[in-house]
């Protein structure tokens, strides 16, 4: 047993370990590490595991009371960043019993905590995590899944087709209704509440179940079909949540939907539970993410978020579209989207995984793709994210000259033609034009959707792209 | 001020319902894909009036192992000889997912368009 010696260590006299072989059991991170200018790397990513796990600046007495080589993090790795002479990469392995059960709270508090404003580094990112199965088996994770949503939805061999009601801010409960009556008759399976909408005084939040219930009753006898709209019951506080949460159950609605990071992981956690004990879906919007992983230096990254948003709970997450308005390298989203639908994804650099990783009988997540996108997108949109998402056209629905019916059926009528040419052995992003140019002959509501979207195209360069050389 | 149309809600039941009937070469190949995707072909029919029910009736058991587009075509047209006023669908079971990877109507009840 060491005797106490009080005063300040260097940080890689306990922290770094080199030699460690990590455990099945244990809980991997890895960072992107700037530090300043003078202090060496090993010193630096031993600082970030200290930090993150048991250590603080100075030896404490008490510490000598535990045995801190059961539960300190352990820096055991320490790798080049791609084309980057300042930062580096450091790998930390975390015992499982720094952990609550079910909690990727409690993982978030320690790994993103109190280290991201530590002196001793410029900048700092997390890139991944490598959840164990031993943690993943605590968590509860999506309400439903992809497997029991397509079921209760009716929806098979397709991609979802959804939209955000437009304008996101103003409407009158009734009118807004109209608006989401008009998508669904058309064709959509899903419209969804813009995040700004909670309840605010141009439109209560209980006379809008009122009226989209009255909607989607209505066009689901007319078509045929099953159809949903995401009742967002993002609130001020988790009663109010609940509340609002229960009158859908009422109403008979199949879905709602939240705000997972302004509403809060916590909040997430539990409405999810709630869900999955009422039968209910839940889509899960992300407002907030870009402040927090848009920086390739500082931050978490989506795929992070990702992984956590699937063990916190949600049937549908918002993943970007790699082809709209909004910021999305392809390689890099296609390794979240498989992180959120698949049950087990290996270590791929070209797409940003830094683990393994293994979801056991998790259930998986549809990822969400929505933002300026149209019906020339159509044939990519679905190459890249296949049958396991949902679609959502905003603008490309209720910007159609006729309106949201014929903008809905027009995106329903390039779907499925760009399905069907999938499954017939066609390839969809060579052949998409003859193929949606075919589709059309038979659409006057797609021929005049593929005339208004012709020009629209949106090519800026990525900011948070992949680290290659 | 240019001329705007009437958009005219469909009965569409689902996958493929906002497409022209699909000729018979059409719905061969999608037989055809599910197949190549490892899919079991099955077939079930109802009346209109039960669309929306979740289970429809099975015709016989779904055909496990089947690789012959002929005998999905046989099967499919035996089932609308016995049941013309049904709607008739084509699954494909996905045993590794437990969902289904194709659904969609073949052929619509006696008077619909869906039929070739």
């Amino acid at each position: 047993m060491a005797k106490y010696d009080a005063g300040v260590k260097e940080y890689r006299d306990t922290y770094w370990a080199p030699d460690y072989v990590p455990l099945d059991t244990d809980l991997l991170a890895c960072f992107k590490v700037v530090g300043q200018a003078g202090v060496p790397r090993e010193e630096v990513a031993a600082a970030v595991a200290a930090e993150s796990s048991t250590g603080t600046w100075s030896t404490v007495w008490s510490e000598l009371l535990t045995d801190l080589e059961f539960y300190k993090g352990r820096a055991y790795r320490i790798e080049d960043v791609p084309g980057d002479k300042d930062a580096f990469y450091t790998f930390i392995a975390y015992p499982l019993d720094l952990f609550e059960e079910g909690s990727v709270v409690n993982v978030l508090t320690s790994l993103v905590g109190n280290v991201f404003g530590f002196k001793a580094l410029r900048s700092l990112r997390l890139e991944d995590i490598r959840f164990p199965m031993a943690f993943i088996k605590t968590c509860g994770g999506p309400p439903a899944g992809i497997q029991l949503e397509r079921d209760r939805l009716n929806k098979y061999g397709r991609p979802l087709l959804g939209c955000t009601i437009k304008p996101k801010l103003g409407l009158s409960a009734k009118n807004y209704g109209r608006s989401v009556y008009e998508c669904l008759r058309g064709g959509l399976d899903l419209t969804k509440d813009d995040e700004n909408i909670n309840s605010q005084p141009f439109m209560r939040w209980r006379d809008r179940w009122d009226f989209v219930a009255d909607a989607i009753h209505k066009a689901e006898r007319e078509t045929g079909e099953r159809k949903g709209h995401y009742l967002n019951v993002t609130a001020a506080t988790p009663e109010e949540m609940y509340k609002r949460a229960e009158y859908a159950k009422e109403l008979g609605m199949p879905i709602i939907m939240h705000d997972f990071l302004t509403g809060g992981f916590t909040a997430n956690t539990g409405l999810a539970n709630w869900c999955r004990e009422n039968g209910m879906l839940l889509h899960i919007h992300r407002a907030m993410h870009a402040v927090i992983d848009r920086n390739p230096h500082h931050g978490i990254h989506f795929r992070v978020l990702a992984k956590c948003l699937r063990l916190s709970g949600g049937d549908q997450l918002h993943t970007g579209t790699v082809v709209g308005k909004l910021e999305g390298d392809r390689q890099s989203t296609l390794g979240f989207v498989d992180q959120l639908r698949e049950s087990f994804v290996p270590e791929d650099r070209s797409r940003g995984v830094f683990f393994d990783q293994d979801w056991g009988s998790m259930p998986g997540v549809f990822a969400v793709a929505s933002g300026g996108i149209h019906v020339w997108h159509m044939p990519a949109l679905l190459n890249i994210f296949g049958d396991d998402s949902c679609l959502q056209f905003g603008g490309g629905t209720q910007g159609h000259p006729w309106g949201n019916a014929a903008g809905a059926a027009a995106n329903r009528v390039a779907l499925e033609a760009c399905v069907k040419a999938r499954n017939e052995g066609r390839e969809l992003e060579r052949e998409g034009k003859d193929i949606l140019t075919e589709a059309a002959r038979h659409s006057p509501e797609l021929a005049i959707a593929m005339e208004t979207w012709k020009e629209i195209v949106f090519e800026f360069d990525t900011v948070d792209k992949l680290d290659v050389a | 001020m240019s001329v705007i149309g009437d958009y005219q809600t469909k009965n569409t039941l689902e996958t493929f319902g906002f497409l022209p009937a699909l000729t018979q070469e059409e719905v061969y190949a999608q037989i055809n894909y599910m197949i190549a995707q490892g899919l079991t072909p099955g077939i079930e029919h109802e009346l209109p009036e039960n669309a929306q029910d979740h289970y429809w009736t099975m015709w016989k058991l779904p055909f496990f192992g089947e690789t012959d587009l002929n005998n999905v075509v046989n099967e499919l047209e035996a089932c609308r000889r016995e049941y013309p006023d049904h709607n008739i669908r084509l699954t494909g079971y996905d045993n590794y997912t437990q969902s289904q990877g194709v659904n969609f109507v073949v052929f619509k009840a006696q008077g619909g368009s869906r039929a070739w």
